[in-house]
């Protein structure tokens, strides 16, 4: 019967060990002064001067070849990075997507070029991407894209919409998502990716300030954008295979349950050692669910480094975090006995408030729960 | 997994798929001792996992031991496959051998407390155990018993005892064993293993037969799913039906990763806190899992004679036994609280 196998995961060892204690090390200096609020923004926060500090420790790309800038690192050594830095609320928002899963996809899918030009400036940290697959009628019907690249003469001129794109304002590139074929049958064929230079004239970008007053994704308008053949990722047509691909990588990692992980932080901190009964359970349960979620997102790394396709196990380990992340504040508001505060000096309800407000997208951003459960279903051999 | 773990896996799988069905279950709830399945264990050498080989056993690890007792899970097998494991390992930590026979352990509850005080040459044993599993059915009960300041393992056989009948709600036996025993001194060793140490190898036993429990459940539900037809059509194409299987099949993946932390803390240190989290997150893959294996399967799964109940009592038996949710989830927390926010991460979660 069809079973959701996570294989043990690839065991620490020395190396991801001295990396770890070296990577704390660096937190230890480098977080100095940042406020809980702040590190609660944990993937969302953005400081390019950090981003730099990572890659001058070589802490971006680690896992891609020498010769594209990258470090030729295991998938677990990534992994021991990532989650530290979640851990600690490391402001590792401006280089996040690039180094999760446009590097990967250019690595995967690129030409020579591409991979020479693009792939070591992100290693770098010099090089932001943004994903531009969401449209305002193509949300969780990715194939019903109406963007269109048309084939002129030397490249494509692109005319659509984007929407939800985040941080479209400041991306160096992004990697679109459209339709190149408009006369099949097969919604999944005719669809294409492009590295798309932000730069490029008749690219419009609007902001779009969310719930809770921030400003972090955006509208991207295309008026006949011309993009040059060379900004084709890929094969014409192939892109439906390459954005499933690309979201194995978006939806495994700690990125998936230690959104809310500095909110747990605040919780010990301030409830202490003698904190009630009712407290220990709630937080000890929690803590068990981080703890086997991390062991099942390590077994998704390791599928990920044997090139294995994990997108079943990676939609569990993301609808199962998410799930968690979600809850957190829930649980936290019935231990403390105040109000979720957004500007409160007191750490921990400015925190909280934080969390609560940006709870609801975390099931929505990379996948929708609902999607998600189909695609498990579709594991399972029930679609 | 290495070669001998895939051998022992399928070799148990053959097992207790072989004999384990619903006639060997039915007579089981009954209080009948399957006979036939103990002789084949025994055979298999699956009765005697932990034990030397010199000294007559398998001579498994103790990870390997815990991938047959999943399986057995798997397969429901009425038998104290843990418990006699659980025996053996706290017999051979005080250097006592073994009866031949099942095997079993007390006390098996935190509330109850036996006392041993010398006598004569020997010992006598005294006090009440509660819902000791298999009891009447073990040839011996390894009892964990303070004295004088320290921890001894004290070898009962099963006659010298009386045993009231009780059951766990998957009809496992669970019996309440009096002792009032005069024991020879060379049937008790001083051990280092505390009550703390038992029940946290109890609760990784547990959670790793969760796991087992828990994938036949889902097994069960993921075919009747496909066959059961309303409306026209298999109730496996309707989207409700295909999430709440997304979300069994999410927590039975939970269940067997947190059973894959039960069985490396079993084999290494024990460490409580692993074995807590295991336990607690497996307890909640029971609850769950259990809840939406019986809606998938509407009212025939809530008749005796469908064989769903078989694995859904066991998880709502398995997620009290050696500790539930609330009381590991309790030692998890408090150790996050003594280590605050800074030190949750890196003393216990990523140590
Ligand atoms: C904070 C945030 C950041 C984001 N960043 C980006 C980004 O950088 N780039 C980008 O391209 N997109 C981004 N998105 C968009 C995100 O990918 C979409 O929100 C998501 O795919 C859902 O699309 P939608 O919002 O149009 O909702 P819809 O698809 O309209 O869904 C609405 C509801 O209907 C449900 N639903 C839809 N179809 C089905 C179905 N077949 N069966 C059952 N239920 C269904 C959904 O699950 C949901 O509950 C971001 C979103 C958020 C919230």
């Amino acid at each position: 019967m069809a079973h959701l196998n996570f294989a043990p995961p690839p065991p620490f060892n020395e190396t991801t060990e001295k990396l770890r204690a070296d990577v704390r090390a660096f937190l230890d200096r480098e977080l100095v002064g940042m406020t809980p609020a702040e590190r609660a923004r944990s993937w969302s926060g953005r400081d390019v001067a950090f981003s730099r500090k990572m890659a001058d420790r070589g802490w971006i790309g680690m896992t891609w070849p020498k010769k594209y800038g990258g470090h030729e690192r295991s998938a677990l050594e990534r992994y021991v990075v990532l989650e530290e830095m979640l851990a600690a609320g490391a402001p590792v928002g401006a280089h996040w997507i690039a180094d999760r899963q446009s590097g990967p996809s250019i690595l995967k899918f690129g030409t020579e070029e591409q991979r020479q030009t693009i792939v070591p400036r992100i290693a770098k940290g010099e090089c932001f991407f943004c994903i531009g697959m969401s449209e305002p009628n193509s949300g969780s019907d990715l194939a019903a894209t109406r963007t269109r690249a048309k084939k002129v003469d030397g490249g494509f001129l692109v005319n659509g919409q984007k929407i939800w794109t985040s941080g479209a304002h400041v991306s160096h590139y992004m990697i679109l998502f459209c339709r190149t074929d408009t006369t099949g049958e097969d919604r999944h064929a005719g669809v294409s990716q492009f590295i798309v230079d932000m730069k490029t004239p008749g690219i419009v970008i609007r902001p779009i300030v969310d719930l809770s007053g921030e400003h972090h994704f955006n509208e991207v308008f295309f008026e006949d954008v011309f993009i040059p053949e060379g900004a084709l990722l890929g094969q014409l047509g192939d892109g439906w295979k390459q954005v499933t691909n690309e979201l194995s990588f978006e939806r495994s990692g700690p990125d998936r349950f230690l959104s809310t992980f500095t909110l747990l932080v605040e919780t010990l901190n301030a409830l202490g050692p003698d904190a009630n009964e009712r407290a220990a359970i709630a937080l000890g349960r929690v803590t068990s669910h981080l703890m086997v979620l991390r062991r099942m997102s390590r077994s998704v790394a390791g599928m990920l480094q044997r090139g294995e396709d994990p997108a079943v196990q990676a939609s569990v380990v993301k609808e199962l975090g998410t799930t968690l992340e979600q809850e957190i504040p829930e649980i936290v508001r019935m231990l403390v006995d105040a109000e979720p505060d957004y500007g409160a000096d007191n750490p921990l309800v400015a925190v909280l408030a934080h969390n609560m407000m940006h709870a609801p997208s975390f099931s929505l951003r990379g996948g929708t729960r609902e999607i998600l459960r189909g695609i498990i279903a579709r594991g399972l051999g029930l679609r | 997994m290495s070669e001998t773990t895939d051998l022992i896996h399928d070799m148990a799988e053959k097992l207790f798929g072989d004999m384990c069905d619903k006639n060997l279950l039915d007579e089981a709830e009954k209080g009948v001792w399957p006979k036939a399945l103990w002789s084949a264990m025994e055979e298999a050498g699956l009765t005697r996992a932990l034990t030397d080989e010199n000294a007559g056993g398998s001579g498994l690890s103790i990870g390997d031991a815990m991938v047959a007792t999943r399986v057995a899970a798997r397969h429901a097998a009425p038998a104290p496959i843990a418990e006699t494991m659980l025996a053996e390992w706290l017999a051979a930590s005080a250097g006592l051998s073994c009866p031949a026979g099942p095997l079993t352990v007390a006390p098996v509850l935190r509330t109850d407390k036996l006392s041993m005080a010398r006598e004569g040459n020997g010992w006598r044993l005294k006090g009440v155990a509660h819902r000791t599993p298999y009891a009447a059915n073990a040839a011996a009960i390894f009892v964990l018993v303070e004295a004088e300041g320290k921890n001894f393992v004290a070898r009962v056989g099963t006659s010298m005892t009386r045993i009231a009948p009780g059951h766990n709600v998957a009809r496992e036996p669970r019996e309440t064993v009096s002792f009032d025993c005069a024991l020879a001194s060379d049937d008790v060793a001083p051990t280092e293993i505390d009550a703390a140490r038992l029940r946290a190898f109890g609760a990784a036993m547990r959670t790793v037969q969760i796991a087992g429990a828990l994938s036949r459940a889902l097994d069960l539900s993921l075919q009747y799913v496909q066959e059961r037809v309303q409306f026209g059509k298999p109730i496996s194409k309707f989207q409700a039906i295909q999430h709440n299987m997304a979300m069994l099949a999410a927590h039975s993946a939970a269940a067997n990763a947190a059973a894959d932390i039960a069985s490396e803390a079993a084999e290494t240190d024990l460490d409580p806190i692993k074995i807590g989290v295991a336990k607690t997150r497996a307890g909640e893959a029971a609850s769950v899992g259990a809840a939406l294996a019986h809606a998938a399967h509407g009212a025939i799964g809530f008749t005796h004679d469908h064989t769903l109940h078989f694995s859904t009592k066991r998880l709502w038996s398995w997620r009290d036994e050696f500790g539930k949710e609330s009381e590991w989830s309790a030692l998890v927390g408090r150790a996050g609280l003594n280590a605050g926010g800074a030190g949750v991460w890196r003393k216990i979660i990523a140590q």
